[in-house]
């Protein structure tokens, strides 16, 4: 008798291996009291080596694990967002006081986990490994949130986060079930068939529910309103790297799978959701803007814009058209850029003013640092769609994409949401240039979420190259894309064509 | 030529960063006046008779978007360009001779600003020109955000800035999706450009013209303002600094009214014919609200600019009369308008600077002791109120004869404008210069450096008051085009010669 092995695509699944082992490897670092110093490193060298096996793997388009997992270049186009947004968290995590508390290696391997995570849902075209990766990208962020330990804030985050994240992937899974029993299979392209047999989305309470409850799974996990209510508490008492990380790599890596499950499984019933992920779509847009107008905590702030821009970009999702694939990852990849920009200087004024992440804390920075005050203009302004930057071009992007998949009125939605932003991004400029800055002198400290006696000052943070570099490059970054948009725009493309 | 116009400026604001904070000023008075000798070279270059576009540059920018940096010079806005890197170079000049506050990101703004300006007059591409409609207001938002008052009543200067762009960006957004729609329309699942000029040529159907005419008139008339669009006006020009109000009053503003002679007749001509007493009732309001209020107002900004509202209703009356002698009114009227109301401003800061307050009732007679400022004060104030003989009074001419021939009964109320501008225009002249020298103010000559800004600005008013035929011959063929697509074009008058 002899005895088949199945073929395994290492190639293909090379990316999934490197970080699986870069986990391990950073863990066990981090025991050997020698090599602790080391794990910064060796957390970026496996991030870049996931980078770089996946840029290997560009304009491949095959099935791993028997269908499980499908690697193509939506997948690698969001994975390697993800990856880069991991690689700025890293950098944004030297000094964290988070760090040290938890202990370098478990921080570090939690974060590339998460990582990990995110890569296989980008992939996942199986109810199974979408489940599966979803709760392996959440998992570690549950603890992480809870990182910082002398905080009462990070703690309360962590266990908000986890009770909210549980009952989202519990919906999810109820939902899971149903489409399984609906449709008698589990991998997309199965689903997609045992749906058309039972007469589409709308002919069948069963599938009607296990699309409805996946869908506000996916909901929860990409923080669209009105699924939303646990994103600016649980941004703001997070440690802001791992804020920064859930911000741009969970919404990406979320999308990616949205995508996959609605825009390709379930294209050809699209006349059927496509209303209701419009109307997600519009009141996301709406609460965002709205919520984040009387902020004073960035983070809570930065966490609003976040559900506005994921009504954005799920608008790209809404027309399930190609246009509106290449509209989505353009924009989440300029988003990773403007969002990083503006995290660098969070992290930074957070560890050197008595203010925390509050607004206070910024002001009077255009003439303190510059070389964090422009980078966080570019980005508040690239965020609020002002032109010659990557956010300008993604919202054209989207809203041709809108406009062509008859979905105009949704395209004013974004123009009247941008409008609104306007008032909370510009309060973050004026605060940087036009505010003087000894007002400061006479405010009290502690505020929302940072208590001095945990986090240290540290007066020369901001002047740090590890902060203001990366926030240079992600601030470079957006107004690049917004001159010379076509090599964003042809990654972008890349990314859709995979799927039509 | 065309695209080292428009880059010059930025690039020598970029240059500037790296220079000594004394030099940042002349530095960039030097790269507004490139920029100008650059316009005077493309003018003279300039072909008269012609009406389709020169000096064009046509690059495939984001050709995944079907988006184009494509730029072009016509009779419509070859004098706006002009006119821009005249106010500019004066502008700047006039904030070279005072000390600024952190000046290299001063003038980096001021000449973002020209660029951004500059590219919106230039852009031939709808797409392009939405973007630097929009880009506009980033250096205009630091420059009166930053370095502008902050009002005693509490409204600080980042308040009235952020309103100013809010308002603003209400109507330019909009635009965003209106000319986006516009190109997917037209492409109808085929090749989507952005072009104008193609764009011209097969206009979309009368329903879709409806809706996204008023997305473009929205973004238009905010920026003008008109009337019940204005709201951000009072508080932006109380906050903005002098030097940078000169230039916005007098460039930006006629980006709205360019933008409905390059934009709104070409290529939504069914929706302009449909709704044009729409636009005329507004022109109009905008006409009698602005003057009474230029009348009423005592705070001397205010009084320069509801004058300004009044203007551009008038020129807004012109382009809406849908007759080629109403736009070309318009077109040697939004440059008259620019030169005067530029100069007006750095009277105001002169003044401000003489008597330490904007209060109109606690100035006078200022006069006095300086000959020379009066004289030019003088010659700025008749311009505005139109006098016979002057380039003002041409433009109104025309443009009140393309509103008679339209529509008679809105031209009967819009000449009560050129009588209520005589009002307010020698009110500011009078209470100002004449009567008894108020307690506090200082009757001083106008030093060198303010006459070298302010008298190149008055000799412009005067040189084109002997020769308008300048603009008006150059123009014409352009605007020929311009209103061609609509039902029943009427030749202008200068073509009938």
């Amino acid at each position: 008798m002899t005895f088949h092995a199945p073929h395994i695509d290492y190639a293909g699944l090379s990316p999934v291996l490197a970080l699986t082992v870069g986990v391990c490897v950073v863990l066990l670092a981090g025991v050997f009291k020698p090599l602790r110093p080391a794990v910064t490193a060796l957390t970026l060298v496996t991030l870049a080596a996931g980078a770089g096996l996946l840029i290997w793997q560009w304009n491949e388009s095959t099935d791993l694990v028997s269908g499980a997992l499908r690697l193509d270049d939506l997948a690698i186009a969001i994975s390697l967002i993800a990856l880069a947004s991991a690689a700025f968290a890293v950098l944004f995590s030297i000094r964290e006081p988070a760090t040290d508390q938890v202990g370098p290696g478990e921080y570090h391997a939690l974060l590339l986990g998460s990582a990990l995570g995110m890569v296989l849902l980008a992939q996942a075209q199986n109810l199974v490994t979408f489940f599966v990766a979803i709760e392996t990208l959440s998992i570690p962020l549950y603890i992480l949130c809870a990182a910082n330990l002398g905080r009462e804030r990070s703690l309360e985050s962590g266990l908000k986060y986890l009770i909210v994240g549980s009952l989202g992937s519990a919906t999810l899974l109820y939902g899971m079930a149903f489409v399984y029993g609906g449709s008698g299979s589990t991998d997309f392209a199965g689903i997609a068939n045992g749906i058309a047999q039972r007469g589409g989305v709308l002919g069948d309470p069963l599938i009607l529910v296990g699309i409805g409850l996946t869908a506000v799974g996916l909901a929860f996990k990409t923080s669209v309103a009105p699924f939303h209510q646990w994103t600016p508490d649980v941004y703001e008492g997070a440690p802001t790297p791992i804020t920064s990380f859930m911000a741009v790599a969970t919404k990406a890596a979320a999308f990616a799978v949205f995508v996959r499950f609605f825009d390709v499984g379930l294209a050809p019933q699209a006349n059927d959701w496509q209303p209701a992920l419009a109307a997600l779509a519009a009141i996301s847009i709406v609460v965002g803007n709205v919520g984040a107008l009387g902020q004073d905590s960035l983070k809570r702030l930065l966490g609003y814009s976040g559900i506005a821009q994921a009504g954005y970009i799920l608008g790209g999702l809404v027309v399930a058209s190609e246009a509106g694939v290449n509209a989505l990852v353009f924009y989440l990849a300029a988003y990773l850029l403007m969002n990083m920009a503006a995290f660098a200087a969070v992290v930074a004024r957070e560890r050197e003013t008595p203010y925390g992440d509050d607004i206070r804390s910024v002001q009077g920075l255009g003439r303190e640092r510059p070389l964090l005050a422009w980078p966080l203009t570019i980005s508040m302004l690239g965020l609020a769609g002002l032109p010659a930057t990557a956010g300008f071009i993604g919202k054209l992007y989207l809203i041709e994409a809108l406009v062509e998949g008859d979905y105009t009125w949704l395209a004013v939605f974004i123009a009247v949401g941008t409008m609104i932003s306007l008032a909370y991004y510009l309060r973050v400029v004026a605060a940087m240039w036009m505010q003087p800055d000894r007002e400061r002198a006479a405010a009290t400290p502690a505020i929302a979420g940072a208590s001095p006696e945990a986090d240290p000052i540290n007066p020369d943070a901001g002047r740090r190259l590890y902060l203001v570099l990366p926030a240079l490059l992600a601030a470079a970054g957006t107004i690049f894309f917004g001159i010379i948009p076509q090599p964003l725009v042809e990654f972008a493309q890349h990314a859709g064509a995979s799927l039509f | 030529m065309t695209s080292a116009l428009l880059w010059t400026p930025l690039a020598f604001g970029l240059v500037g960063l790296f220079l000594p904070r004394r030099l940042a000023g002349w530095w960039a008075t030097l790269g507004a006046a490139a920029a100008l000798g650059l316009a005077i070279a493309l003018l003279a270059g300039f072909d008269s008779g012609a009406s389709g576009l020169q000096d064009t540059v046509d690059v495939n920018w984001i050709p995944g978007l079907g988006v184009d940096y494509s730029l072009g010079l016509d009779g419509l806005n070859v004098f706006l360009v002009l006119l821009t890197t005249v106010l500019w170079t004066a502008g700047t000049a006039f904030a070279a001779f005072r000390e600024q506050e952190r000046p290299h990101l001063f003038f980096l703004m001021m000449l973002l600003g020209e660029t951004a300006t500059l590219g919106s007059f230039l852009a031939q591409d709808l797409l392009l020109f939405v973007l630097f409609f929009d880009l506009m207001l980033v250096p205009f938002y630091f420059l009166f955000g930053v370095w502008g008052d902050d009002r005693e009543d509490g409204v600080t200067a980042s308040a009235a800035t952020l309103k100013m762009i809010v308002y603003t960006l209400i109507g330019s957004l909009l635009m965003l999706v209106g000319a986006i729609a516009t190109a997917i329309i037209a492409a109808d699942g085929g090749h989507v450009t952005f072009s104008i000029a193609e764009l011209a040529r097969h206009p979309v159907g009368e329903g879709s013209q409806r809706w996204i005419f008023w997305f473009f008139a929205a973004a238009f008339l905010v920026k003008m303002p008109a009337f019940l669009l204005h709201g951000w006006m009072p508080d932006a020009y109380r906050a903005a600094p002098l030097p940078a109000l000169a230039v916005f009053s007098g460039v930006l503003a006629k980006v709205g009214a360019y933008g409905f002679l390059r934009v709104v007749l070409p290529l939504f001509p069914a929706a302009a014919v449909e709704f044009q007493e729409v636009i005329l009732v507004i022109a109009l309001a905008s006409i009698l609200y602005g003057s009474v209020m230029a009348f009423t107002q005592t705070n001397i900004r205010l009084i320069a600019g509801y004058s300004s509202v009044a203007q551009l209703g008038f020129i807004t009356a012109g382009i809406f009369a849908l007759r080629a002698d109403g736009s070309d009114g318009a077109v040697l009227q939004m440059v008259n308008h620019g030169l005067v109301v530029a100069p007006l401003f750095v009277i105001v800061a002169i003044l401000v600077e003489r008597s330490g307050t904007e209060d109109l009732r606690k100035m006078g007679g200022m006069a006095l002791r300086a000959p020379v400022l009066a004289a030019l004060f003088l010659i700025v104030t008749l311009a505005t109120l139109a006098m016979p003989g002057s380039a003002n009074f041409v433009g109104e001419f025309y443009i009140l004869n393309g509103l008679f021939d339209a529509k008679i009964v809105f031209a009967i109320v819009a000449i009560s404008g050129v009588a209520m501008s005589a009002y307010y225009a020698l009110r500011l002249y009078q209470r100002t210069m004449h009567n008894r020298l108020a307690g506090g103010v200082e009757s001083r000559e106008i030093g060198w450096r303010d006459g070298v800004v302010l008298a190149p600005l008055v000799l412009c008013i005067v040189g084109l008051a002997f020769y308008p035929q300048l603009i008006l011959k150059r123009t014409d063929a352009s605007v020929q085009r311009s209103v061609s697509a609509l039902e029943t074009p009427v030749p202008s008058t200068l073509a009938r010669k």
